[in-house]
């Protein structure tokens, strides 16, 4: 039997659907072995999430919703979950968002606890848990244990389908901070500078338009209509982000975004094996390249060798001439 | 500033794909790949190296960048390369790679942090073979120092560091006082990412990290390089993970190549299906 701790994660004070990730992961390990699992949500205005929280089927929502954790930071969180946890849980599991990959490996040290990073599935034989990840930028994947009497792990979003609200009613109950970290009142937030976007999230898109430093400047101006015409989300190679042609957030692969649409476009991308670690899930990959020997043409479903600047553009009014149709 | 850098050889990453699963799935066999530095590990180097220094004149260190790796007698090699561009001493604790998880680095490098006393422990946010990300985060636990993790940008400012988190959605940015604990992401060697006070703001670096002279290269032969016992740092040496198997990725069946556009999107309405 094993009890799961699911922490939540909230962007301006919603929640974020990489949380319904990790509940999925909870859920399936609390059916397996014969266990519970419960949701912690820490952060000013927490509480306007209960009722949704409460849907899932957990056997306890906690909210520790004050206003000293309007802004995240490590040290003020970690506590709570490590407080937490230890009221019975087995394994503490958030999504491997970037919030996730900061938190959990702390909570982790201080419940001396062995992590699994970026899991894509796991295993359950009675009360064992075996955890299967991606390691050498998805060209192997590691089956493992945690053999801590607590476990702590975060889950590929792109690999655990987002939870269903089943109609439950969990009980909410509001829970006071635990203090801060030793070395809290040596971290200051200062800010937080948010790409606003009106796309799709790119994890959670199912369709992504990516581009490369083949685009140059032109990278907004060549994307957008595409991206617009399919709903998509856009991403980007490291060329592209390095270079500047796409803000950082947007980079997809091996230690940034990791997608697996149903459709993934690849233009201008060379495919680097760090790119390739991030999309290599995808359901059907279009690549166009004007390079024919361009490796990101060994994954393509699809690949036309292509002057980008104009196959792009043509591709925009065929899509919109076959989505009338 | 005395920064101790954690640094990692790692299979070369450019090639990860030729890795071997021998059936069976024992372990991955990454022979007749070369070793490299771990590239985030490399950036974190660099980091120090620029937080240690004056960018207008970087043959005067203006600190200490202590390289520590756990590893094999090989393993030396990547210390001294770091030696060679800049790093002032080096440590190697001799382990094997597979008697070695994030939990048990962390343990091993606080007793090191507590021996050296550094005002910084400045390291890659993950190693990009395991892709484990997390001894860094153990370590701040276990010292009780702040961290910050994902570092795009580093400013020193008196007994602190301004740091820009690269996080999802944007830039997070934390002030920490030293000591503490920071993991460094991509663009950590952007030619404006990072600034000592000695530094002025409108100095710019060369893009990537520094290569070595030959003469440095020659020189870090000479530089302090001590051996120490994982032992030593680590009573427990027991690991928290334990891998069973391993296996290679689900192939992608070939692709095809298509001529026009139009085919292209008359294939994804009626043979994939996606549009």
């Amino acid at each position: 039997m094993a009890n799961v701790l699911v922490v939540a994660e909230f962007s301006e004070g919603k929640l974020k659907k990489t949380t319904h990730s990790a509940v999925t992961f909870a859920q399936s390990v609390a059916k397996g072995t014969g266990g519970s699992f419960s949701i912690l949500a820490i952060g000013a205005g927490a509480k306007a999430s209960s009722g949704e929280l409460a849907g899932f089927g957990a056997a306890k929502v906690f909210i520790a919703d004050h206003a000293s954790v309007a802004n995240y930071v490590c040290e003020r969180f970690a506590p709570t979950v490590v407080a937490t946890a230890k009221k019975g849980f087995d394994v503490v599991v958030a999504a491997a968002s970037a919030y996730g990959k900061d938190l959990i490996p702390r909570v982790a040290a201080a419940l001396g606890a062995g992590y699994a990073n970026d899991i894509s599935s796991v295993k359950v034989e009675g009360a064992k848990l075996t955890y299967r990840r991606p390691m050498f930028a998805g060209n192997a994947y590691g089956f493992c244990e945690v053999t801590t009497p607590i476990q702590a792990v975060s889950v590929r979003q792109s690999e655990f389908a987002p939870a269903q609200p089943s109609g439950s009613a969990t009980p909410v109950e509001d829970i006071a901070l635990a203090p801060p970290s030793a070395g809290a009142d040596r971290v200051e937030f200062v800010s937080f500078d948010q790409v606003k976007s009106e796309r799709p999230e790119l994890a959670e898109a199912g369709v992504v338009v990516s581009g490369g430093r083949a685009l140059k400047e032109r990278f907004k101006e060549v994307l957008d209509p595409l991206a617009d015409a399919l709903g998509a989300a856009v991403g980007a190679s490291r060329a592209a982000c390095d270079a500047g042609y796409a803000p950082s957030d947007l980079q997809v692969g091996q230690t940034g975004k990791v997608v697996a649409p149903k459709l993934y476009f690849a233009i201008g991308i060379s495919g680097a094996i760090q790119h390739l670690a991030g999309m290599k899930g995808s359901k059907v990959i279009v690549a166009i390249n004007k390079d024919a020997e361009a490796p990101i043409f060994q994954v393509a479903d699809y690949g036309l060798v292509a002057d980008l600047f104009q196959a792009v553009p043509e591709l925009v009014t065929q899509i919109r001439k076959a989505k009338s149709a | 500033m005395k920064i101790l850098v954690p640094l990692k050889r790692v299979a070369d990453p450019d090639n990860a794909n030729k890795i071997k699963i021998p059936a069976g799935g024992a372990k991955i066999d990454t022979s007749g790949l070369e070793w490299k530095p771990n590239p985030f590990d490399e950036y974190a180097v660099e980091a120090a190296l620029r937080l240690t220094e004056n960018g207008a004149t970087p043959k005067q260190r203006g600190g200490e960048a202590i390289v520590v790796t756990f590893g094999p007698k090989e393993t030396e090699t990547t210390l001294r390369s770091a030696l060679a561009t800049g790093a002032d001493r080096a440590i190697r604790v001799d382990a094997q790679d597979d008697a070695l998880d994030g939990h048990l680095l962390a343990r091993a490098l606080k007793t090191l942090v507590l021996r050296e006393k550094p005002d910084v422990v400045l390291m890659g946010k993950q190693a990009v073979d395991g892709d484990s990300n997390q001894v860094g985060q153990m370590l701040a636990e276990m010292l009780g120092w702040p961290m910050a993790t994902f570092a795009a940008t580093i400013k020193e400012e008196e007994g602190a560091l301004l740091v820009g988190r690269e996080v999802d959605g944007g830039v997070l940015t934390l002030r920490v006082k030293l000591p503490a604990v920071v993991t460094v992401d991509l663009r950590i060697v952007a030619p404006t990412s990072v600034y000592s006070k000695q530094t002025a703001p409108t100095f710019k670096y060369n893009d990537g990290v520094r290569f070595a002279a030959l003469p440095a290269i020659m020189s870090a032969k000479k530089k302090p390089l001590v051996e120490v016992k994982l032992g030593d740092l680590a009573a427990d040496t027991n690991l928290s993970i334990k891998y069973l198997s391993f296996e290679p990725p689900p192939a992608r069946k070939a692709g095809v190549k298509v001529k026009s556009v139009p085919e292209l999107v008359e294939k994804l309405v009626n043979e994939a299906k996606v549009l």
